[in-house]
C-alpha cells in the first residue's frame, strides 16, 4: 500500500517536472534510469555482474537510428525493433556468459562488449567516431509529433513506466522468486532441481532487451546514436549509478541515474569540467565506503531499524 | 545377486575421483538398500563429502558408474539428478537466507508447478502453495516462524527448514551431509528425531561425525578411510572392528568402553 502511494507521488512529480526543468534533460535521466533498472535486474536480483551492458544500450540506439534515417518506420516500431535486436544480442551474450561465474562472468561480458564496440567502430553505417547524426524523432503512431520536446518527454516517460513495470513484475513473479533463490544459494537451487543457467539466461535476455529499449529511446531524444553508448565507460557508469543508488532496490538505480546524469550535466558545463571524472570518482568512493548498500538501500535499512 | 539388485536404490561400481594425482575416492562400491538409513562415516579427509558430491554430480567421477533404481546416472547434470528424486543437503545449512521461511519451502514446491519461467505473472499465483508449505513447516515444528526472514533463525531451526524444503520435493532418496554438524546438544536431539521421523517410506544416506547419532539412526554403516571402504555393517559390527578404532583413534589398544572412546574422537 505504502509503495503504491510512493509510486503515485513520484508519478505526479514526473508529470509536472518538465514545467520546471528542461524536458530533454529529464528525458535523458529517464533513459539512463531505465538502463540502470535493467542492469539492476541482473546484478540486484540474479547476482550477475555484467560488464558489457553498453553493448545493448548502443545496439538499441544504432538499430533505431538506422531505421529512423533509412526507412519510413514510425518511432514506436523503430524502438521495438531496436529492443528486439538488443534482446537477440543479449541471448548470444547470455548463452556464453552464464556458464561462468563471478569475475569470469564479468570478463566474458566485457570481452563480448568490446567485440561489439569494434564492430560499430568499423561498420560503415555507424559513421564511426562521428556517430549516426540527424536521427529524426518522427511522430508516434503518425499522430504525435515528437519534435516538440514536451511530447518527446511524455513519450519517454510512458516507455520508462512500461519498462519499470515489467522489471517490477519480473522481480515479483514466480520467475523472480527462483532468481532470488539462485542469488541467495545457487548450489541449493541446483540441488532442488532448478537448471539455474536457463533462469540466468532468461534474466539476461530481459535485462539486455530493456537496456536496448533505453538506448533506442535515447537515440530519438538526442537525434544521435554514437560510440559513447557502446564504450566500456558506459558499462562502468551503469554499475556506478546502480551502486550509488542502491543495488537490489527498485528505486535505487533511478536515483543513482538521476544523480550521475545531473552531476555530469552541471559539472561539464562549469569551470569544474576538467575535474568531472575526479569528482565522480570521489563521490563513488565515499558512497561505497560510507553506505555500501547505496542511498536507497541505506534508507530502507534505517527505516527497518527505527520504525 | 540378480534378485537382490531391485532392493538397492543406489549402487556405485568402482567409483573413483582423482584430483591431479591425488586420489580422493578410490574404487568405492556402495550399495544402498531401499528404506534404509545408511550412514557414511570415517575420519577427516576420508573422502565422505567427495563421495556425496560425486553421487549428486556436483563433481564428475574420474571413473566408475552410479546407478539409481538400476538406471545409469553417471553422466547426468546435478539438476537432473534432483528431478529424478535424489535430493541432497549440504554441510553448511543450505537455506535461502534473505527469503522468508515460508518462501524457502515454496521455492521447492514451485518447481513442479511449471510456472517457474513466468516472469509476467504476479507472485501471488504462488499463494496456492502456501497451505502445503505451512503443513511442511508444521512437520518440522517451524509453523510459528513462517514469516521470519530465514537469516534470523537459529542454526538448528535452519537445518530443520532445510529438511522441510527437501521433503517438499518428496524425494525417494535423501542425502544428508553432516546434518548435526556444529550443533548444540539440544539441537542434535531435535534433528535426530526429525530424521527418524522423515525416514519412513524413504531411503536416507547420511554423512555423520557424531557416532551417537549414527548408532541411533543407521541401519547400515559404511566406513571410509583414505578414499576407500574400510568396512561395512551394522553399528555393533563396525564399532567393534579394530581397524575402525585404529582409524579413529590412531591406535588399536584395548578399551572396554568402545562407544564413548569413539565418540570422543568424533
Amino acid at each position: 500500500m505504502n509503495d503504491t502511494k510512493l509510486n503515485l507521488i513520484l508519478l505526479a512529480i514526473a508529470l509536472v517536472a518538465p514545467t520546471i526543468f528542461y524536458p530533454v534533460f529529464l528525458a535523458k535521466i529517464l533513459c539512463f534510469a531505465l538502463f540502470a533498472c535493467a542492469f539492476n535486474l541482473l546484478l540486484g536480483y540474479a547476482g550477475l555482474l555484467s560488464f558489457g551492458h553498453a553493448a545493448f544500450l548502443g545496439t538499441g540506439g544504432y538499430v533505431t537510428g538506422y531505421l529512423m534515417i533509412n526507412t519510413g518506420l514510425s518511432p514506436e516500431l523503430a524502438i521495438i525493433l531496436g529492443m528486439i535486436a538488443g534482446g537477440m544480442l543479449g541471448a548470444i551474450f547470455g548463452k556464453l556468459a552464464v556458464k561462468r561465474e563471478g569475475i569470469y562472468f564479468a570478463m566474458v561480458t566485457l570481452a563480448l562488449a568490446q567485440l561489439v564496440f569494434f564492430f560499430y567502430l568499423q561498420a560503415p553505417f555507424t559513421n564511426g567516431e562521428d556517430g549516426m547524426q540527424g536521427v529524426p524523432r518522427g511522430a508516434v503512431f503518425g499522430l504525435v509529433d515528437l519534435t516538440n520536446n514536451f511530447a518527446m518527454y511524455y513519450f519517454v516517460l510512458a516507455i520508462f513506466i512500461l519498462g519499470y513495470w515489467l522489471i517490477n513484475r519480473t522481480v515479483h513473479s514466480p520467475f523472480g522468486q527462483v532468481l532470488k533463490a539462485i542469488r541467495e544459494n545457487e548450489d541449493r537451487a541446483i540441488s532442488l532441481g532448478y537448471e539455474v543457467n536457463r533462469y540466468k539466461w532468461v534474466a539476461f535476455i530481459i535485462s539486455a532487451a530493456l537496456a536496448s529499449l533505453a538506448g533506442s529511446t535515447k537515440a530519438l531524444v538526442f537525434n544521435l546514436a554514437s560510440l559513447t553508448d557502446v564504450h566500456w565507460h558506459m558499462s562502468g557508469e551503469v554499475i556506478l549509478m546502480t551502486l550509488v543508488g542502491g543495488v537490489g532496490t527498485m528505486l535505487g538505480p533511478i536515483l543513482g541515474a538521476g544523480l550521475v546524469v545531473t552531476m555530469q550535466n552541471y559539472l561539464s558545463g562549469g569551470e569544474l569540467g576538467n575535474y568531472i571524472h575526479i569528482i565522480m570518482g570521489i563521490v563513488f568512493v565515499v558512497c561505497v565506503l560510507s553506505f555500501r548498500s547505496g542511498i536507497v538501500g541505506q534508507f530502507l535499512k534505517f527505516k527497518r531499524n527505527n520504525f | 545377486m540378480t534378485h537382490a539388485k531391485q532392493d538397492y536404490i543406489l549402487e556405485t561400481e568402482q567409483l573413483t575421483k582423482s584430483f591431479k594425482g591425488f586420489t580422493a575416492v578410490s574404487s568405492v562400491n556402495l550399495n544402498i538398500k531401499r528404506g534404509h538409513i545408511h550412514a557414511l562415516i570415517g575420519p577427516n579427509g576420508a573422502g565422505k563429502t567427495t563421495v556425496f558430491n560425486l553421487l549428486t554430480k556436483f563433481l564428475r567421477p574420474t571413473s566408475g558408474t552410479i546407478r539409481f533404481n538400476g538406471e545409469d546416472i553417471t553422466r547426468l547434470e546435478p539438476a537432473a539428478i534432483a528431478r529424478k528424486g535424489v535430493i541432497r543437503s549440504f554441510q553448511i545449512s543450505a537455506v535461502f537466507p534473505h527469503l522468508t521461511v515460508l518462501e524457502n519451502v515454496r521455492i521447492a514446491l514451485q518447481r513442479k508447478e511449471g510456472t517457474s519461467f513466468h516472469f509476467w505473472k504476479h507472485e501471488s499465483v504462488l499463494n496456492t502453495l502456501n497451505q502445503k508449505a505451512q503443513e511442511l513447516l508444521k512437520s518440522v515444528g517451524l509453523e510459528r516462524f513462517a514469516d521470519t526472514i530465514t537469516v534470523d533463525l537459529s542454526y538448528g531451526r535452519k537445518r530443520a527448514l532445510e529438511i522441510a524444503t527437501t521433503l517438499a520435493l518428496e524425494p525417494e532418496l535423501m542425502l544428508l551431509d553432516e546434518p548435526t554438524q556444529g550443533m548444540g546438544h539440544e539441537d542434535v536431539g531435535l534433528v535426530t528425531d526429525l530424521i527418524q521421523q522423515v525416514s519412513e517410506n524413504r531411503t536416507i544416506l547420511m554423512v555423520e561425525h557424531n557416532l551417537h547419532v549414527v548408532s541411533q539412526l543407521a541401519d547400515r554403516i559404511t566406513v571410509l578411510q583414505r578414499g576407500a571402504i574400510l568396512t561395512e555393517g551394522d553399528y555393533a559390527t563396525v564399532s567393534s572392528d579394530p581397524e575402525v578404532r585404529e582409524a579413529y583413534l590412531g591406535t588399536s589398544d584395548e578399551n572396554q568402553d568402545q562407544h564413548s572412546s569413539v565418540e570422543v574422537a568424533s
